[in-house]
């Protein structure tokens, strides 16, 4: 602290308050709270100068403490309007948010009027942020709110989690949520505050939202969750200064966090848009590939164990085809089939293969038709086998009842896995 | 001299002024499977969100095994309704089903590994041993369903509240949680259930609370689940009065 310069400063407290934005607005968003950071950062606005016209100075202990109460009235006005009115909590918090702002805005001219007295120097930096005006005394208010801030998630870890989760279970436990949620507002009041002059009172609920709302694409657990939002706030908040110098260091920031957003949008694994659509073509792909088995092999059906060459007329004739030739190249390059112009053969990898298909697709129909509606819950989406989707016992019932029909592929249970096996007791006739 | 696990007395439940249950008078011996039966806005949940602590009570009182609410939550286990909560919360299922220890836990201290324990073998008796690291956003409406009774279970209550576990659920699903409610009764806990299917009343519950703002009939179904009884409960309303009488009409040839 002793001699740390303008940029140092800037960078420790913009990646303090990004992480501390950023596991807060986490708790925030998961209760469906996100809007009202946005609130608090707006209706901090004429709290603010209403200190600096009373106490006449700028320091961040008088002006947050300024911001907070008129924070809180704003939270209170909300609570209000939706308790006795019709008013829904969206268009409350709307109206609330634009009342608070314009009273900052025309108490902010009155400031600025020559007539009044005071350093007003930095007080602008409320509207759009400006970390260069940082104090070593700002610094140190920083690094205390994210101690306390860190420290309370830690300790209330369980408490807060339970709490956005389920809020009846656990009152019916008897945690005090009404507390642990004023708790978890408290924190989101304090971040936001103390980020005002960072950041800018417009654009702060970014810094609330954002973070968390990168995060949710990489994982699924909550403590994940919130380290990695954390470090996304962090790296906006280090990144955007840097790299923004010379523009407002609030937008900077922002759109970093916002470039984060995207990139995580369009890459994240599972749930990034371009894993989805990869996912997709791979899926489409297969489902096509097992199209061409399965019609092969029901083409071919009736002369088992014998493997005949189909005719490409009889197959295109078979089903409708999308770009057949292109699937067919790519099972003659996995060596699923013999591809000879005009006569298409299985492999005895591609029999086997084929065969399991076909058996698949007659046990989920079978299911479909006649058990699905006992047990759809009992469906494990996740499992890419039929064997595996339904349970066991389900999957050993359905198998009898393809076998009495004598629709179960038995070329199964008469191939042997390994080719090994094949050349010993078959001798060396390929099936 | 039977238990008795869970008495009400004099009890009006009001929203904003609004009655929604009037001057219930109640009791219900131990080791019971109760069902609560009644039309839509009836006031189910609200006796059971009241037997809670949940909402406040306009007067009277609730009792648990002779005393009040705060100090009996330990005896308690809950299954809210399945909508109550947000299915994309960034969670998996054992650590939901861990949810059901932090009363024990109390403050600060962390689900360990005696409680995972505990977790794990909750979901084993809800048939979803497989699926404790799944995220929950993943799970069907009746495993969803699963969960929730595995998380009651991990609270280790003598009496569980069960706000209508049969909603959107499959018959699979609905037979193995009748199951589980038979296990409990065997080992004495005393549960009950919010339930909406007329027909299924009689052969799921030995004991049934018929409500409609007020308390209708309380006792064992034999002699409480009657057509003149069912009348009372949903008035005129005939559809709801034909499925009665067929409920009534099952229950005529058992013993």
């Amino acid at each position: 602290m002793i001699s740390l310069s303008l940029s140092d400063k800037v960078m420790i407290g913009t990646a303090l308050l990004g992480g501390m934005a950023g596991v807060v607005g986490s708790f925030a968003v998961l209760r469906g709270r996100a809007l009202v950071g946005d609130m608090l950062a707006h209706a901090a606005l004429p709290g603010v100068c209403l200190a600096f016209l009373i106490t006449g100075q700028r320091n961040l202990l008088n002006l947050s403490a300024g911001a907070l109460v008129t924070g809180l009235l704003a939270i209170g006005a909300v609570t209000v309007i939706t308790r006795w009115t019709r008013t829904k909590e969206d268009a409350a918090i709307g109206i609330v948010l634009s009342t608070f702002f314009g009273a900052g805005v025309v108490l902010l001219s009155i400031v600025q009027k020559p007539t009044t007295s005071g350093n007003k120097a930095g007080l602008n930096s409320y509207l759009f942020g400006e970390p260069g005006g940082m104090l070593n005394s700002d610094l140190v208010v920083l690094a205390v709110v994210a101690v306390v801030v860190l420290a309370a998630v830690i300790l209330f870890f369980k408490e807060f989690e339970l709490t956005c989760f389920d809020t009846d279970f656990a009152r019916s436990q008897g945690w005090p949520t009404l507390w642990l949620d004023l708790a978890m507002l408290a924190m989101l009041a304090t971040v936001t505050i103390v980020g005002l002059p960072i950041v800018g009172v417009i654009l702060m609920a970014a810094m609330i939202i954002m973070p968390a709302a990168t995060a949710r694409f990489w994982t699924n657990r909550l403590p994940v969750l919130l380290l990695v939002s954390g470090l996304v706030g962090a790296a906006a908040g280090l990144i955007g200064t840097q790299v923004g110098r010379g523009y407002p260091a609030g937008a900077a920031i922002v759109l970093t966090a916002a470039s984060l957003f995207l990139v995580s949008l369009l890459f994240a694994p599972q749930r990034g848009i371009v894993s989805k659509l990869l996912s997709e073509y791979r899926l489409r792909r297969r489902v096509a590939e097992e199209h061409l088995l399965r019609a092969l092999f029901e083409l071919g059906e009736a002369e088992l164990p014998a493997v005949p060459a189909i005719n490409l007329s009889t197959l295109r004739d078979y089903r409708h085809w999308w770009s057949l030739e292109r699937l067919l190249e790519r099972a003659r390059d996995e060596q699923l089939i013999e591809w000879d112009k005009n006569q298409v053969q299985l492999t005895p990898l591609g029999l086997r293969r084929a065969a399991q298909i076909t058996k698949a697709h007659r046990l989920w129909e079978l299911y479909l038709v006649r058990h699905a509606d006992i047990a759809p819950d009992h469906v494990d989406r996740d499992a890419d086998d039929v064997e595996h989707l339904l349970p066991e016992s389900l999957v050993a019932k359905l198998e009898q009842e393809l076998a009495a029909e004598g629709r179960l592929p038995t070329v199964l249970a008469e191939m042997p896995i390994s080719p090994h096996e094949i050349h010993s007791e078959q001798g060396g006739t390929t099936l | 001299m039977e238990k008795i696990a869970f008495e009400v007395h004099d009890m009006t439940v009001a929203y904003q002024r609004r009655p929604v249950l009037w001057d219930i008078d109640l009791s219900i011996p131990e080791g019971k499977l109760v069902g609560i039966v009644g039309p839509n806005g009836a006031g189910k949940t609200t006796l059971i969100k009241a037997a809670l602590g949940l909402v406040t009570l306009a007067s009277g009182k609730v009792e648990i095994y002779g005393k009040s609410y705060e100090e009996q939550r330990h005896l308690i286990g809950y299954v809210p309704q399945r909508e109550s909560v947000d299915w994309d919360f960034p969670v998996t299922v054992r650590d939901v089903v861990l949810m059901g220890t932090y009363g024990r836990l109390g403050w600060f201290r962390r689900p360990g590994k005696a409680e995972r324990e505990i977790a794990d073998r909750c979901l084993q008796q809800v048939g979803m041993a497989g699926y404790a690291k799944r995220q929950i956003r993943q799970l069907s409406g009746g495993q969803q369903q699963r969960v929730f009774l595995a998380r009651a279970l991990a609270e280790d209550a003598q009496l569980y509240f069960l706000d209508e576990p049969f909603a959107g659920v499959d018959a699979a699903t609905e037979a193995a949680i009748v199951e589980l409610l038979h296990a409990l009764r065997s080992s004495g806990k005393t549960v009950l259930v919010v339930h909406h299917d007329l027909q299924t009343v009689s052969d799921y519950f030995d004991y049934v609370i018929l409500l409609n703002m007020r308390l209708v009939a309380c006792g064992p179904v034999e002699t409480t689940f009657t057509t003149e009884n069912l009348q009372k409960t949903y008035g005129g309303r005939l559809t709801i009065l034909d499925e009665a009488a067929e409920a009534i009409r099952r229950q005529k040839p058992l013993p």
